[in-house]
């Protein structure tokens, strides 16, 4: 159905103006400087720039520094974006299946999401504490000793740990939402034609939650991708050393630290593509979604 | 395949919601939301008691399960004692900070985005589809990707150290203007036919009968909002240098670094900054949850 408009020389522009400014100036010419700066390599001292052409992407995707962020990028945002998407599917089942008690767990279950990417990660470098961490202990009892901070992979677990535990609760809240739509009609329908439990929840209820399911994956590999810097940042304890980090700390880390502005642009834009792609396959699957319904 | 086809007709016999009428309870469910909820909430309370010990405790016998006693004494310390570089920050100051970002970055998105989405869907004029493109830009491209660049533009325009520096960036990325559009685009056409006979303007259109009606979803965006503002890290690090700027968030990294090197760190003031950085999300989006998740929820539709 057609919106009634109205038509108006000048006031929707009006309207416009304070969105289209703030994005000009704080999105728009910054997007367009990392652009441009990719292309130069930049004196951090004397401020003269040269034209180096693609040698910035060059350097950035062949370094052996880089590669190895890359793959850790890679294995963390899968296993943090499954995994979440995994365990908050299994608790909003079950929350969706109690009756007594149901908003309790609800708002115990929820309550994570509140905090903080840093504050997350101050908790979980704290209990993954050589000295006084409890969960470094209860990995001694199977024989692992966990060095988080001196051992590449025990930081790199440790991190997926806490980065997943922060992410639970986003996707709890909407898969329980995702189930409780569900016309309670379809549910009796299905649990008079199959008895099994198990398979009603993957013939039923899972294709169901497809749409949800998607839309959360996406969003969880842009959480892990470039929501986690906060946690991250702590867990290294801002020297990342030889740690692991992810690309957008690295990004962080060669432009702000090591002061190689082309270098850091030159993978913002890389990290600008990712994200692009990632948006078309978004918007590929709501437009399948709309032919659903 | 075949076989299961044949076996429902031997299901139906038997009463099918048997297993679940039996005893109204399934211990199946309870016991994995009792993990689920001991997993979640085991971290921060253990971190909430650990932060009532004494620090020198703590670091002889590890993070605690109990009461320390030591409450009143560490969080007075955290939120009133004069820390920092300049010694001018306490945490009374710092939460002030991350109630002015968070409640300038909610209102400003929402005002923002109110007026835009309003002129997308209500207005028809020749830019109004290369406006709609450049908005939806932004959601390509978080602040964390061209964080550099970003931080060179608030510099150039002399905006370093300051509220106007540290709200109006994160305010450009659109999320905010799309949950209104999707929201106006659901409000009936009658209601601005009936507005144009009793000779309303656009504007007192607006007012009088869009703002009101979107009371509950600006609600829910100022909550949700409001979080986000408040735990924002990356951009508040690097645009405050001056210590009277400082978040809470963001001196989590402060009290991170305060512990790197000293021979007994305290780890009590620094869980204490953590529960207190965390409290307020966490006690509205508790209050107001039906609202909150109906809001966060919108955001797929």
């Amino acid at each position: 159905m057609a919106k009634s408009q109205f038509t108006n020389p000048w006031f929707p522009y009006l309207l416009l103006a304070p969105q289209m400014l703030i994005i000009g100036v704080f999105f728009l010419w910054p997007a367009a400087e990392a652009i441009w700066s990719s292309f130069f390599l930049q004196d951090p001292f004397f401020g003269k720039s040269t034209y180096v052409g693609i040698n910035n992407y060059v350097d950035a995707v062949t370094g052996s520094d880089y590669r190895r962020t890359a793959w850790f990028t890679t294995i963390f945002t899968v296993l943090v974006a499954f995994l979440s998407l995994f365990l908050g599917l299994m608790l909003a089942v079950s929350a969706d299946r109690v009756l007594r008690g149901r908003s309790a767990y609800k708002t115990l279950l929820m309550w994570v999401y509140a905090i903080a990417p840093p504050v997350a990660g101050l908790i979980g470098i704290m209990l993954f504490d050589q000295h006084i961490g409890p969960l470094v202990e209860f990995a001694a009892l199977f024989g692992w000793n966990m060095r988080v901070g001196v051992d590449y992979w025990d930081t790199g677990i440790a991190m997926i740990v806490v980065a997943t535990w922060k992410q639970i609760p986003y996707c709890f809240i909407f898969f329980l939402s995702g189930l409780q739509s569900i016309p309670s009609s379809v549910k009796e329908a299905a649990s008079i034609d199959c008895r099994s439990e198990t398979r009603r929840f993957w013939t039923i209820t899972f294709p169901l939650l497809a749409p949800t399911t998607f839309f959360l994956l996406i969003l969880n590999i842009t959480y892990a991708m470039f929501e986690t810097f906060g946690t991250i940042d702590l867990m290294v304890k801002g020297e990342p050393g030889n740690n692991p980090v992810t690309l957008v700390y690295k990004v962080y880390q060669d432009g702000f630290r090591g002061l190689d502005v082309g270098g850091s642009a030159a993978q913002s834009v890389i990290l600008m593509l990712l994200v692009l792609v990632l948006t078309v396959v978004q918007f590929r699957l709501i437009e399948r979604r709309v032919h659903y319904s | 395949m075949a076989t299961t086809e044949m076996d429902v007709p031997v299901a139906r016999a038997k009463p099918a919601l048997s297993r679940r009428s039996f005893g109204g309870v399934k211990i199946y469910d309870h016991i994995v939301l009792w993990i689920g909820v001991f997993l979640m909430m085991g971290p921060l309370a253990v971190a909430f008691m650990t932060s009532t010990f004494d620090h020198v405790m703590i670091h002889r016998e590890g993070m605690q399960v109990g009461w320390g006693g030591e409450f009143l004494s560490t969080y007075d310390t955290v939120l009133n004692q004069q820390g920092g570089f300049s010694g001018e920050i306490t945490g009374w100051l710092m939460t002030k900070n991350s109630f002015i970002l968070g409640i300038g970055f909610a209102l400003g998105k929402i005002v923002v985005s109110m007026l835009a989405a309003y002129a997308i869907v209500y207005f028809r004029f020749p830019l109004a589809g290369f406006c709609f493109w450049v908005i939806f830009l932004t959601l390509l491209l978080p602040l964390e990707v061209r964080i550099l660049p970003s931080y060179e533009v608030v510099q150039q325009l002399g905006l370093l150290n300051s509220y106007t520096g540290l709200i109006l960036p994160l305010i450009a990325s659109a999320t905010g203007t799309f949950f209104f559009r999707q929201f106006f685009k659901s409000v009936p056409n009658e209601l601005l036919e009936a507005a144009r006979i009793d000779g309303a303007n656009a504007w007192r259109f607006f007012v009088d009968i869009l703002v009101p009606l979107s009371r509950t979803m600006m609600a829910a965006i100022f909550i949700i909002m409001f979080v986000v503002g408040w735990n924002q890290y990356l951009w508040p690090m690097l645009m405050t240098t001056e210590e009277q700027y400082f978040t809470l968030v963001r001196g989590i990294r402060n009290v991170m670094q305060s512990m790197i090197g000293a021979d007994i760190p305290f780890y009590n003031e620094a869980l204490a900054m953590a529960m207190l950085a965390m409290l307020p999300p966490v006690v509205i989006i508790l209050i107001f949850q039906r609202m909150f998740i109906k809001g966060l929820v919108e955001q797929e539709k």
